[in-house]
């Protein structure tokens, strides 16, 4: 098979699901006649029709709820957010009435809210967002963001499965820079597993979406200098797979985390604290953290290069974790 | 006598009329009682009293048939018990008891049933009812149901952001949604004169367009007559409709507000106005209600409450280790809703799906190939018809009364065609 796009693992998996489940319905902002500002959701008008790919005035609460109250009738919505940072416009509907929903009241609500999320393509404040970790504060929503087109696609298929309500990041800077050949036929990647990308001993480096590639990049230069780092794909930071965090933790001894979400508040801290809590006596160093500055993300190339982590970063931080 | 010159007796059947009377007393004393076991320590959190509003909650909700969703509001509790919510339900969550809905987990009226009574739990903040039910009533039209969804809201959430969203959505996809708009005058403190400048609220349909009724909230037969009408006329395809029903908040925001800020002449005015009075007063001089019957109702709720409220006093808190439970639908039986198909699913699924919708708003998405002639503009079969015959050729509800204070002059048409000159 041929290896095929982000963008087009992500249109696979809705049109899949679409075609295999009727109560599967989208909905969103030109998702339909236009196919989606990425081109995601394009040709599924075509075939589904008005009534499963819902163009939606600009009103992103107004699409969390009716997707909340269809949900309520046994159907599961995809919401899509033009550009992931417009999820703030629908932050209450999300934390305080879907979220909250099953615990109150025995009202699961199994939506899926994807958008295009991230930066590196100079989208400017407001189009390079990594809002992860204000719902990850939450509880009641899992938090799923891919690294490759076979798990964008089987992560995207196991999130409309779920009974949960699922926010899916797709990393914008993905979406057509890589290929991938992906597994035939029907198939799911459940939530909550993490994965080992590149075995190694000297330290393990955890990371997701976009910096999971940089990840490798970085590890490539490492390996070069006699350090070999593990790199481990979180794919899901709720739930997030202790357990494959902890074994690798159990062999390296040191662990890095890299990721695009700004530093403070980010999913290291929580990382470094469920790490001296349950592998303290198995660290031989600090938990390091490579992530992105404490400021909004600039516009220009120059302060975006600076702002963002990237694989030279990676490496002086790994090199320094190694001499511990 | 605003009940029988909005309703005449004619309209409805003798059962209909003595079901309102029973739900709104049903409704007050419920309240009632809550406000005695607040008084006995015995609610944990506060307490809000829809005192003088049984009428709207009743009587719109008397509207739906059973397969019908609505959402609540925290002064709808008269809705709730139209639905069929047993008293103890009401009573159970108020005293956070493991026997409650929520079995502890919120309070007051929040909590629904989604597989049965089709309720829809309210949260605090206020209007986001209003898209989810929008929901609703399109997953309804594209299961094949035929539902109607209703939901409430007050003058105060009128103006919040999420009401344009949910309306304009409801009236962009012409949704069987009917919007109650309680106008009980006051948001906590702040009058409804200084939320929004103008007369009527029902005119803010004008610009969804869609339809709107403005209707007397203390009259329980011209508010269910209204209610009917729209819930009809929505389940019909007209779309949403947005009724007004004037009324007024007597008591205070919670039990802990006394209010004060209210004029008194306003106060004195709507007390004399009190629904259930009112309503007595038709039923008796109709010959609908006699003393006997009247005992009757009230022997059949003093018993269902006495009942229920040991119920309450007697069940359990929640235990401790419940606190951490239930965050996350895990395993097969947490999910148990099915889509409920009433149409075949053929027609939504490739390859019918793809050419031939059964719902599609006029001409939209056909900006490609329309000349400028043509274009569509509002979807081409929406009625601004707020305040104006329905289709049927029954007049939309008037409010008989309005309250003497504070009352702005309305524009009045001689204005509108100064203002044209």
């Amino acid at each position: 098979m041929a290896p095929i796009t982000f963008l087009e693992a992500i249109r696979q998996a809705m049109f899949e699901e679409m075609a295999a489940d009727p109560s599967v319905v989208l909905i969103g902002e030109d998702v339909g006649v236009y196919g989606g500002a990425f081109k995601t959701s394009e040709g599924l008008l075509e075939k589904f029709g008005w009534e499963r790919v819902i163009d939606t005035p600009i009103s992103e609460s107004a699409i969390i709820g009716a997707a909340c109250g269809m949900s309520y009738l046994g159907l599961r919505p995809i919401a899509e957010m033009q550009f992931i940072d417009f999820i703030a416009c629908c932050f209450n509907q999300l934390t305080n009435f879907v979220a909250k929903g099953h615990y109150l009241w025995n009202a699961p609500a199994p939506i899926v809210v994807r958008g295009p999320s991230g930066g590196g393509v100079h989208g400017g404040p407001f189009h390079s967002a990594n809002p992860e970790m204000y719902f990850l504060h939450t509880p009641g929503m899992k938090i799923v963001y891919p690294s490759t087109p076979s798990d964008a696609k089987g992560l995207l298929k196991a999130s409309i499965r779920d009974n949960n309500p699922v926010l899916f990041f797709e990393h914008k800077f993905l979406y057509r820079r890589i290929k991938e050949e992906i597994p035939a036929g029907d198939y799911t990647v459940p939530l909550g597993k993490a994965v080992v990308r590149r075995e190694g001993k000297h330290l393990t480096i955890l990371s997701y979406a976009a910096m999971m590639h940089t990840s490798l990049e970085a590890a490539e230069a490492l390996a070069k200098e006699g350090i070999e780092a593990e790199v481990i794909d979180l794919r899901t930071l709720m739930p997030l797979d202790e357990e494959t965090i902890l074994q690798s933790i159990r062999k390296t001894n040191k662990c890095l985390v890299v990721h695009e979400d700004t530093k403070t508040g980010g999913i290291s801290g929580e990382i470094a604290a469920i790490l001296f809590e349950k592998a303290f006596h198995d660290l031989d160093g600090p938990v390091l953290r490579v992530a992105s500055l404490d400021t909004p993300v600039p516009y220009a190339p120059t302060l975006e290069e600076a702002f963002l982590p990237n694989a030279q970063k990676i490496f002086a931080a790994a090199r320094d974790l190694a001499k511990f | 006598m605003p009940a029988t010159e909005a309703s005449p007796k004619t309209k409805l059947s003798r059962q209909q009329y003595l079901d309102l009377y029973y739900y709104m007393r049903l409704n007050r004393e419920v309240e009632d009682t809550m406000t005695l076991l607040f008084r006995q320590n015995k609610i944990v959190g506060g307490l809000y009293s829809s005192l003088g509003q049984e009428a709207v909650s009743t009587g719109s909700a008397y509207a739906l048939e059973k397969k019908d969703w609505m959402a609540p509001m925290i002064r709808n509790i008269g809705a709730l018990l139209v639905k069929g919510v047993p008293p103890r339900d009401i009573f159970t969550q108020h005293m956070a008891k493991y026997t409650s809905p929520t079995k502890g987990k919120d309070g007051t009226s929040h909590f629904g049933d989604l597989e049965n009574l089709h309720i829809v739990s309210p949260i605090s903040m206020l209007g986001d009812l209003i898209p989810v039910l929008t929901g609703v009533a399109m997953a309804g039209r594209y299961l094949g149901q035929k539902i109607v969804a209703m939901t409430w809201i007050g003058d105060g959430g009128s103006s919040t952001g999420v009401f344009h969203e949910g309306l304009n959505l409801a009236a962009s996809q012409k949704a069987a949604f009917v919007l109650i708009l309680e106008n009980n005058q006051w948001a906590y403190s702040t009058p409804v004169r200084r939320q929004v400048p103008i007369e009527n609220l029902a005119d803010r349909a004008k610009a969804y367009g869609i339809s709107s009724y403005i209707v007397d909230g203390n009259d329980p037969v011209a508010v269910y007559l209204t209610a009917k009408e729209a819930v009809d006329r929505a389940r019909a395809g007209e779309g949403p409709i947005l009724i007004e029903a004037k009324t007024f908040r007597r008591r205070g925001h919670a039990q802990h507000d006394p209010a004060e800020y209210v004029p008194a002449e306003q106060r004195e005015y709507w007390e004399k106005r009190d629904p259930i009075t009112l309503y007595e007063r038709f039923l008796t001089a109709e010959k609908i209600l006699d003393a006997r019957g009247k005992k009757e109702i009230e022997d059949k709720i003093t018993a269902l409450l006495e009942k229920d409220r040991e119920f309450a006093l007697n069940s359990p808190m929640p235990p401790a280790e419940f606190a951490a439970a239930g965050v996350y639908c895990t395993g097969d039986d947490c999910h148990k809703i099915r889509p409920k198909w009433e149409r075949p699913i053929s027609e939504v699924t490739p390859p019918k799906s793809s050419v031939d919708p059964v719902w599609i708003v006029e001409g939209f998405g056909r900006g490609k190939t329309s000349s400028r002639e043509n274009a569509p503009i509002h979807f081409g079969d929406t009625q601004p018809a707020t305040e104006e015959p329905a289709r049927n050729g029954k007049s939309p509800s008037k409010p008989a009364a309005k309250p003497p204070a504070r009352k702005p002059a309305p524009a009045k048409p001689a204005d509108r065609g100064k203002a044209r000159r």
